[in-house]
């Protein structure tokens, strides 16, 4: 075959990692936007306090924009194992099958209907039953992250399950859902989504706080969001190391990428800024600062332990799983885990600047925090990315860590170009959509709430219906 | 056919079944007002009325897909891989589809510009009508068979999809769904919207009743059983067809609920009548005899059986709970005139009646 020719096998995966990243984009504003609107609704249920209203419907707004697309996509995530992974279902079917059943039965069967009679019950149900409803929509949105990272988390370190007539049997259940990678791995994802959802909340309200509109109502907003930012972004490193300890020791050929260690270190340093020579599989740094000793800290607390390089696991797999390359692209590893650190430290010290200008009331006044408040939204959506790609590109070969690699997953009845076919008609709508999904939002945000009641007026419902 | 109750693999067939008829049921009158929208709703107030009397539920609707779906690969390991990889294009095409239908009932009232809302009433039209057809022709296909090779893998191309009884069976679901959501439609409109959807009910039915029977008749001809298990596939259908003229009589006689009572049965008994007829094949096979998948070469072990049935059993009726509890919130006969300003949000909202 000459070097151009593609396979099935790498257009899916180009064609999974491209939908699923898009669909990440959505999820974690829905888990996190769901929490905040749930929280400003009960707010607004115990105090009465028109303001709350108005912020519950304004961000509900905005809430509902980005659930459709969620949503939408999503259904597309559940077909793609049959369609383009059809080898990796038959092997994982008996294991990998049950938390996707029990999510649809369980998590999106409660969001999805709960969310209808959010929209268009408020006029229907008492104010208690539909303050109700935003909460059975926030559970179920996080019921149903808990339960696919189960099935992630099982694709990272397998447990629960026996080897049976060539292929995957669940053994335990139990051992599937409550496995210490998915607790960490879920701790981390909730954070990111709460971090994400209060940077989208703040960038909103600096914006008409730059326009000085509704400038009460939006310091307000901007308070909170400070706070939960604040919050979210010290949970989220803390929860990101523990993780990155765990996996050192259940995926250890993926955090020495991420470290671009080749060579076993007894103490390791940490590298703070690496280069390695134009290659996908390099076998040395050309060009590194590190730190002695930290490496070895942050991996076992201990100052003095060794953390063994990319070389020795390579040749330690090659014992065990017989000739090949056992290496993750070194690069994508050692790039997305420092980037994801550092828009993690940013927002914790953005969100502490912030909220320092609160306390000496100047953060209407301050234009250049809000101004910057605006472009700093992309980066959680960078750092999720990130986050993925560390998790997803750092387990290759495989793609059911040390049982079935990737390569050997795909879909034999599906072609080369049939694949192209659909990977150029995904890339197409969703670029699409999320140019309409993107005008939409700045739409909404700029309309801004609605204006609040008159004098003498009824106060008013929480009415989201079209 | 009595034994289905007696493996762990029966039960889950029965349970798939079940699912798809929920599916097909609920989401099959979404499609029929999707594609009547624009024929049944002549200005942008009757419109909203009929789209509003899918909004509050469609999303909860598709769910049951993802969990037919989802309980396929968990029961089924081979049956969805095999399906899901085979009929790859097909089940590209009802996703494209259902994405931009899904889209459109949420974005159409956002704005309020003519071309802004004729495009999606468009993306309503045609992605309603899409998989309504490709979902016909996906069943059709998998009961009448298609190549399938000695590694139960799909052998065949996409031309392999598209047969004489396939394309029929597409144009059968095309049609129930169409007649259903506009029985639906008469049960939850009032006024000028409800006698157009009557009017299309009445015109929709024979073509409906038509395609379920000929399709029935084309696969006993076809598979040349006589046995039981085809005598009580046919009886289903013959039951599905009469409950389709039985719908007609009650619409004409204004008894809206249970004329689609009548229908949602009828749905129900195609199902049933194409799971009696396939079982125990999940997947025929055209190139081989006796290379077919059946419940018993696809399905995942004894232990995930029995405890996802544990699962299925305590969670499908709290589901059915709350959802038939969201129907009966949003019972109200929806009319196509609208009172400006009373929402809050996206303009005019089409008033309940009562
Ligand atoms: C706003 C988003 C965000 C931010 C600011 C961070 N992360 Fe993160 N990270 C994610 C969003 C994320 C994620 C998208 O949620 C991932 C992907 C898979 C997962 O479990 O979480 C992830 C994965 C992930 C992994 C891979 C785990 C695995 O392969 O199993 C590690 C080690 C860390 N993170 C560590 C950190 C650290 C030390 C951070 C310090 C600030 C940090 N993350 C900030
Ligand atoms: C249950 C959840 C998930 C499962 C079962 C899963 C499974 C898979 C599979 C089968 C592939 C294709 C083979 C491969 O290239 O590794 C893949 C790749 C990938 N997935 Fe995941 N994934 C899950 C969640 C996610 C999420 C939520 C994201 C992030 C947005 C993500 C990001 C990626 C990326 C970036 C790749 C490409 C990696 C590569 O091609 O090397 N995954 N995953
Ligand atoms: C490969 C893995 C994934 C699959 C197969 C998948 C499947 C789906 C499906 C079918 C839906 C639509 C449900 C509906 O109609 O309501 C959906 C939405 C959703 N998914 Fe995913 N998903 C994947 C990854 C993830 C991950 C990793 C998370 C969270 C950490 C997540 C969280 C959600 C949430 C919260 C929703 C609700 C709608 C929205 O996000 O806007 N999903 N997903």
């Amino acid at each position: 075959m000459s070097a151009l020719a593609v396979t099935t096998a790498e257009l899916s995966r180009w064609q999974f990692a491209i939908t699923i990243i898009y669909h990440f984009l959505f999820v974690p504003v829905t888990i996190g936007m769901g929490l905040f609107v749930a929280g400003l609704q009960t707010a607004w249920y115990r105090t009465k306090q028109e303001r709350y209203q108005r912020l519950t419907v304004f961000f509900g707004k905005i809430l509902l924009i980005n659930i459709a697309l969620g949503v939408v996509t999503g259904i597309v995530q559940e077909f793609q194992f049959g369609m383009n992974w059809a080898t990796y279902s038959r092997y994982v079917g008996d294991v990998f099958g049950a938390p996707l059943a029990i999510e649809g039965l369980v998590a999106f069967f409660l969001e999805s209907v709960f969310i209808g009679v959010w929209i268009f019950g408020a006029g229907r149900l008492s104010p208690r039953v539909h303050l109700a409803t935003i909460w059975a929509v926030a559970i179920g949105s996080i019921m149903s992250a808990y339960v696919i990272l189960a099935a992630n988390s099982w694709m990272q370190h397998p447990v629960g399950y026996r080897k049976v007539n060539g292929r995957a049997e669940m053994t335990s259940l139990w051992a599937i859902m409550t496995q210490g990678n998915l607790l960490e791995a879920f701790a981390h994802v909730m954070s990111a989504a709460v971090v994400t959802a209060a940077a989208l909340v703040l960038a909103v309200s600096a914006y008409h706080l730059l326009k000085k509109n509704e400038v009460e109502l939006f310091a307000h907003a901007a308070q909170i969001s400070l706070v939960v930012l604040l919050i979210g972004g010290i949970s989220v490193a803390t929860w990101g190391h523990f993780q990155g300890q765990l996996v050192s020791r259940e995926q250890p050929m993926k955090m020495a990428a991420a470290e671009a260690l080749f060579k076993t270190e007894k103490p390791a340093s940490l590298s703070l800024f690496a280069l390695t020579p134009f290659e996908k599989y390099p076998s040395k740094t050309s060009f590194n600062i590190t730190v002695p000793h930290v490496l070895s800290f942050l991996t076992d607390w201990h100052w003095n332990s060794k953390v063994e390089g990319i070389d020795y696991w390579q040749s330690q797999y090659q014992k065990e799983y017989g000739a090949g390359n056992y290496k993750p692209i070194v690069a994508v590893n050692y790039w997305s885990f420092r980037l994801m650190i550092a828009i993690g430290t940013l927002f914790v010290g953005w969100a502490s600047l912030g909220l320092w200008l609160v306390r000496r009331r100047k953060l209407e006044q301050s234009r250049r925090f809000l101004r910057l408040s605006i472009p700093l939204l992309a980066l959680p959506f960078l750092a999720n990315t990130f986050g993925w790609l560390l998790r997803e590109m750092g387990r290759q070969p495989w793609v059911v860590q040390g049982l079935l690699k990737t390569s050997d997953a795909f879909s034999h009845a599906v072609s080369v170009q049939a694949v192209a076919f659909t990977l150029a008609g995904f890339i197409l709508v969703y670029t699409l959509l999320a140019a309409i999904e993107a005008w939409l939002v700045v739409y909404v945000v700029k309309g801004g709430p609605a204006p609040p009641a008159r004098e003498g007026e009824q106060p008013k419902k929480i009415e989201l219906g079209y | 056919m009595g034994g289905v109750f007696l493996s762990l693999q029966g039960f889950w067939f029965v349970v798939i079944g079940v699912l798809w008829a929920g599916y097909l049921v609920l989401e099959g009158f979404d499609f029929g007002v999707g594609m009547l929208m624009r024929f049944v709703g002549r200005d942008d107030a009757e419109r909203k009325a009929v789209i509003g009397t899918i909004e509050p539920v469609w999303d909860g609707n598709e769910v049951w897909l993802i969990v037919a779906g989802g309980a396929t690969f968990a029961a089924f390991p081979d049956w969805y891989a095999t399906l899901f990889s085979g009929y790859y294009i097909v089940f590209f095409l009802i996703l494209i589809a259902l994405i931009f239908r899904g889209v459109a009932i949420e974005y159409r009232a956002k704005r309020s510009e003519q071309r802004w809302r004729s495009a999606w009433e468009l993306a309503i039209v045609l992605g309603s009508a899409v998989p309504a057809f490709l979902w016909g022709l996906t069943f059709a296909n998998i009961i009448h068979g298609v190549p399938i090779d000695s590694h139960g893998e799909f052998s065949g191309g996409l031309l392999d999809l598209f047969g004489g009884y396939a394309i029929l069976g597409g144009l059968a679901s095309l049609a129930l769904f169409a007649f259903h959501g506009a029985v639906f439609l008469a049960l939850r409109t009032t006024g000028e919207v409800r006698r157009r959807a009557k009017a299309f009910a009445i015109r929709l039915v024979v073509p409906a009743a038509a395609l379920v029977l000929a399709i029935f008749v084309w696969s006993a001809a076809d598979s040349g059983h006589t046995d039981g298990k085809w005598i009580a596939a046919a009886g289903l259908a013959t039951v599905a067809a009469v409950l389709l003229t039985l719908s007609l009589g009650l619409i004409v006689r204004d008894r809206d609920g249970a004329a689609f009572a009548a229908t949602a049965l009828a749905i129900c008994s195609s199902v049933a009548a194409f799971f009696v007829g396939l079982y125990p094949n999940v997947l025929v096979s055209s190139s081989k005899a006796g290379s077919s998948l059946t419940v018993f070469s696809t399905s995942s072990s004894h232990h995930t059986l029995a405890l996802m049935a544990i699962v299925a059993l305590i969670f499908t009726p709290i589901v059915l709970v709350y959802q038939t509890w969201t129907y009966w919130v949003f019972r109200a006969r929806l009319r196509g005139d609208s009172l400006p300003g009373e929402k809050l949000l996206g303009g005019s909202g089409s008033r309940p009646t009562s």
